[in-house]
């Protein structure tokens, strides 16, 4: 059934019919309403799991991993500085193979201190072996916990995952969004089975030491359950398309790349944004068209390289910066497309909730057509 | 041994796994000016040193890692360490 409703409630709504046994998070500017609804849900019933409340997100984020090793399926949410303090946490999910989910609230991270949005908090954790799904509207947001949950807890992938959606820009707007039915969910997520759990009975420790010897193959086996992943998730995103009727079997969306020349590249709420421009542009005879990376953990190399084969420029909106190098986005792009010949502009932009208009992002599309070097977009230089 | 998702292991790994390469340094029992008090026994924090059936003691070299506590702490210095060659 289709309601208006917030972000925040549309992801609580996923999670509630998600059927977690444990929730355990902390609240944090802009995650908090997602984990104050869920707490609502439980304490009225609406929702038999344990909500474990805890006095940090490092406490969350092991109160989760801690009840995932028992077998059950689990949540939490955080943003930002929440994120950064379950870094040790996320890395040990990950290589414990333990299939948490966790919706990210993209915010900045300190300092300057800025509750708004970007993407560097979850960005900073690339690397964690995590998956990272980032969503554009409140609808996906809701979408992609089902298919996280179905990707993470396939037996030939066993990774955490994070689906990633904009602070504020998403988890406070408002949007109509068609909440399924319990019994549509259960048809496309089953309960939980666990590849192995905690069990006193027949005893196991999870996340034992490796010596030189076999840390590097633990880290391989990490890395070729992150490519099988892509499969799995090509295969549970049509198969909710053809139940739901949206489709997610593409782990990129291009939107009026077919014949373009410009394409540009972004993540997350921003690609709506960028479709109205490009509409805009595509009015007045610019063959302009957007990359959208849906998944960014996996990196869908191969997808990217084969959506943007018939572009000669690309301009990419990387809403997040490695400190001493380029954006996260930026780099990614030109492994792919290296040695294609097309021509690649970086754009560093919407820092800490700076805006990104329209209007800016017909901008960047010159700025690359005139052929300029990688930048921090709308820079304002009389406080520089 | 191939490896296990999640890198988890069942009970009796500290068993199967022979730290006793790790020695450097060996300790020699002596059974010489030894006056059976134990403490070697009690010191070792690998557990590795065990009363032998004549009341003396003697080290499981399979899993003594050499630290060398127990020739450090022996009342009689009955017990010597030698660098061990491999």
């Amino acid at each position: 059934m289709t309601q208006i409703m917030e972000g925040s409630h549309a992801v609580a709504e996923a999670v509630r019919l998600s059927k977690p046994g444990v929730i355990s998070a902390y609240p944090i500017t802009p995650q908090t309403h997602i984990v104050e609804r869920l707490a609502e849900m439980v304490a009225d019933g609406l929702l038999e799991a344990d909500y474990i409340t805890v006095e940090s997100e490092f406490s969350a984020l092991s109160a989760c991993l801690g009840a995932s090793a028992t077998g059950v399926r689990v949540y939490s949410a955080t943003t930002s500085q929440g994120l950064a303090l379950m870094f040790e946490v996320c890395f040990n999910a990950a290589g414990m193979r333990l299939p948490l989910v966790m919706t990210i609230a993209n915010r900045a991270l300190s300092a300057p201190l800025s509750i708004w949005n970007d993407h560097q908090d979850s960005i900073s954790l690339r690397d964690s072996g995590w998956l990272q799904l980032y969503a554009q509207d409140c609808q996906e947001a809701h979408d992609l916990h089902y298919i996280a949950y179905r990707v993470a807890e396939d037996h030939s992938v066993l990774l955490p995952a994070m689906v990633c959606f904009d602070g504020f820009v998403l988890t406070h707007t408002y949007e109509p969004v068609d909440i399924p039915g319990q019994e549509e969910v259960d048809a496309f997520l089953p309960a939980f089975s666990p590849y192995q759990r905690l069990d006193a009975r027949d005893p196991i420790s999870f996340g034992m030491y490796a010596t030189p010897d076999y840390y590097m193959e633990f880290r391989y086996e990490m890395e070729r359950a992150m490519q099988r992943a892509k499969g799995v998730l090509k295969e549970c995103g049509k198969e909710f398309g053809e139940r739901f009727g949206r489709d997610y079997s593409d782990l990129v969306e291009s939107y009026r790349l077919e014949d373009a020349d410009t394409a540009l590249v972004a993540m997350g709420s921003l690609c709506g944004t960028v479709k109205d421009a490009i509409d805009e542009m595509r009015g007045e005879g610019k063959k302009v068209g957007l990359l959208n990376l849906r998944v960014f953990r996996p990196f869908p190399f191969e997808d990217v390289k084969k959506a943007l084969s018939g572009v000669s420029r690309v301009a990419i909106l990387d809403k997040n910066v490695s400190i001493g190098s380029k954006g996260a986005v930026g780099l990614e792009m030109r492994d792919t497309l290296y040695g294609t010949g097309i021509e690649i502009l970086d754009c560093i932009a919407g820092l800490g909730g700076r805006d990104i208009r329209k209007r800016d992002v017909r901008r960047i599309v010159g700025l690359a057509e005139a052929g300029g070097g990688d930048i921090f977009y709308g820079l304002r230089e009389e406080v520089l | 041994m191939t490896l296990s998702v999640g890198c988890t292991a069942r009970p009796g790994k500290s068993r199967e796994n022979r730290t006793g390469a790790w020695r450097t340094f060996k300790p020699n029992f002596k059974h010489d000016k030894c006056t059976k008090c134990g403490i070697c026994a009690l010191i070792c924090p690998e557990s590795a040193v065990h009363e032998n059936q004549d009341g003396f003691y003697d080290a499981d070299y399979n899993y003594c890692k050499g630290c060398g506590l127990c020739a450090e702490e022996c009342p009689a210095e009955d017990i010597e360490m030698t660098r061990e060659e491999k």
